[in-house]
């Protein structure tokens, strides 16, 4: 196994009163797609958005235990949650483009982290839309809106705009679920070709998908991590009995 | 809206229920036919009630406009439209008819008032919207919603009384009643309906957006404005339109501050008149049939075509941007 380039050590956390992650212990390898699996409400979508700090805007939320980011707790004082958020990037469920152009879109980030320079700005956000593969449906309309373009091709755009920034990992909240089926495999083979050069974690529901796109896998269950280990292995002699009823449908 | 509720009346609707009623009706037999016909003729009634109450308010509109057109044009003619427009002096007894310094006042005074008063209510309802919490947010809304409901002459009053004083003071000017006090209460006059049109528009700002901003890096305060408000720029923009014609439409809170000399306005310390001012204030001196009174009238249009044109310019402008 590759060295993890993000670990979550005995990490706990609670929305109020409800106990949604438990003790979890898991290591997220670079260049591997790391998917988290299990049934709904099984806390993985949590999961996810702990490792780039996205749970806090939820004023009830209080964590226990530690990230490990390349070796550092994401939760230590000295952590800047906004440096953190550039090299830990995220794509929502949702396609969620700004109502801005296509350009301004991509562009966002970089901006944001202070470069300003237009011919510094071009060559990030041809870059960005050539690695999430629609800089050809869009090269000749960057000035258009963003929202005019088809769902598949948004979320894309919310790719691209994650990598504008040119982070380590990225984060994928169910990418794929609102999405056609051939929208669906065309960021599937995205993601294959993304690990060569980032670290992606993905939450899904597609058991498919899971066992198509990734290298790794982890099953969640009430909160608990139950079983993780390279997918093959876990599709195909699965250690534990609860993993094996749900990624054989039998519940879930 | 008003056009749409004509509309809306004009519909077929109403007669496409009375045809289902009736197919219903002969489907159970000829018994039920008189009151068939009892409730048809109720529709009938009601849809005509709809469409006069409708008519009503396009009817007003229409009298109004025609009745300023009539009653403003005579002394326009008389004086001639450059003279009346242009000239920079009026003087009723001497019978000089020039309306620039009102029309400049106006102006100048609606455009100071946006100044102030669009910043201070889009920031406000930034923090009411985005980061005060619910506590606070209470406390302000009721608080904005009471200067929504303070009387204009109360504003005035107020302005007058504690306004005028400090700004003589604070400049140490022979008076505080000028150009600059009627700016300065216009701008709180507007900022209830900018607050609270903006707020709305910015609570609708899908969720989304800012997640992705704050997920991409960006610190809060930079996705309120990067993402945020320019998503919630079309209400933002309605807001503004609101508050200018609330602002240019006043005559009541100004007429005790500005000091009502008919001056070019200046600098900010010139005593002014307004459109509005000028029709309110002299009104009860003009002598019936007499030009003045019928320039006055004239004034009233200036001011009617005045707040329509910037309706329409900044409604095509606003909707400009929204189709881009």
């Amino acid at each position: 196994m590759k060295q993890p380039i993000m670990r979550t050590n005995r990490l706990n956390l609670w929305y109020g009163e409800t106990h949604a992650l438990k003790d979890v212990t898991l290591d997220m390898p670079e260049h591997q797609i790391t998917a988290l699996i299990g049934p709904s409400g099984c806390g993985k979508s949590t999961f996810l958005k702990t490792l780039d700090r996205m749970n806090e805007l939820i004023p009830s939320v209080r964590i226990q235990g530690e990230v490990l980011y390349r070796g550092k707790n994401i939760f230590d004082a000295q952590m800047d949650v906004t440096s953190l958020r550039r090299y830990v990037g995220m794509v929502f469920q949702k396609p969620n483009p700004f109502p801005m152009s296509i350009y301004d879109n991509i562009a966002y980030g970089p901006r944001t982290h202070g470069i300003r320079g237009k011919g510094e700005l071009d060559a990030l956000v041809e870059r960005s839309l050539r690695n999430a593969a629609i800089w050809d449906e869009v090269k000749d309309r960057l000035k258009k809106s963003a929202l005019s373009l088809s769902g598949g091709q948004q979320q894309r755009i919310c790719i691209a705009r994650a990598l504008a920034v040119e982070p380590d990992v990225l984060l994928m909240d169910e990418a794929t679920s609102a999405l056609d089926p051939i929208s669906t495999s065309k960021i599937e083979d995205l993601m294959a070709d993304l690990k060569q050069s980032y670290t992606i974690v993905i939450v899904t529901h597609n058991m498919q998908q899971a066992a198509r796109v990734s290298d790794r896998c982890a099953f969640f269950l009430h909160g608990e991590l139950v079983e993780s280990n390279g997918t093959e292995q876990m599709f195909s002699m699965p250690k534990d009995k609860r993993t094996e009823d749900y990624i054989t449908g039998r519940f879930g | 809206m008003d056009h749409e509720f004509v509309r809306g009346a004009g519909k077929k609707l109403p007669h496409q229920t009375i045809h289902a009623v009736g197919r219903q009706a002969a489907s159970i037999g000829q018994t039920v036919r008189p009151k068939r016909l009892l409730r048809e003729s109720l529709e009938h009634t009601m849809s005509t009630v709809f469409f006069l109450c409708g008519f009503l308010a396009v009817a007003c509109v229409l009298f109004i406009s025609i009745y300023l057109i009539l009653s403003g044009l005579p002394a326009i003619w008389e004086i001639g439209v450059r003279d009346f427009l242009f000239g920079d002096t009026w003087d009723g007894q001497g019978r000089k008819f020039g309306i620039l310094p009102f029309l400049l006042t106006s102006v100048a005074g609606t455009g100071g008032a946006v100044l102030i008063g669009v910043p201070v209510g889009v920031l406000t309802a930034i923090f009411l919207s985005k980061m005060a919490n619910p506590r606070t947010v209470t406390v302000l809304r009721a608080a904005v919603s009471l200067l929504a409901g303070i009387p204009s002459v109360v504003y005035g009053l107020v302005g007058m009384v504690v306004l005028v004083p400090a700004i003589q003071r604070l400049f140490s000017l022979p008076s505080g009643a000028n150009l600059l006090s009627a700016v300065v209460v216009l701008a709180i006059m507007i900022l209830p309906s900018i607050i609270n049109v903006s707020e709305t528009a910015l609570r609708a700002v899908p969720k989304e957006y800012e997640e992705a901003s704050l997920a991409l890096g960006a610190t809060y305060t930079e996705t309120v404005f990067r993402v945020s408000l320019p998503a919630a720029r079309s209400g933002v923009a309605t807001a503004i339109v609101l508050g200018v014609g609330r602002a240019i439409g006043e005559a009541m809170a100004i007429i005790m501050v500005s000091g009502n000399v008919p001056n070019l306005p200046a600098s900010p310390f010139t005593p002014v008149q307004f459109l509005t001012t000028a029709i309110a204030s002299e009104m009860n001196y003009a002598a019936f049939g007499s030009l003045w009174r019928q320039a006055l009238f004239s004034i009233g249009l200036v001011l009617f075509l005045f707040i329509v044109m910037i309706n329409v310019i900044l409604n095509t402008f606003i909707k400009h941007k929204r189709e881009r």
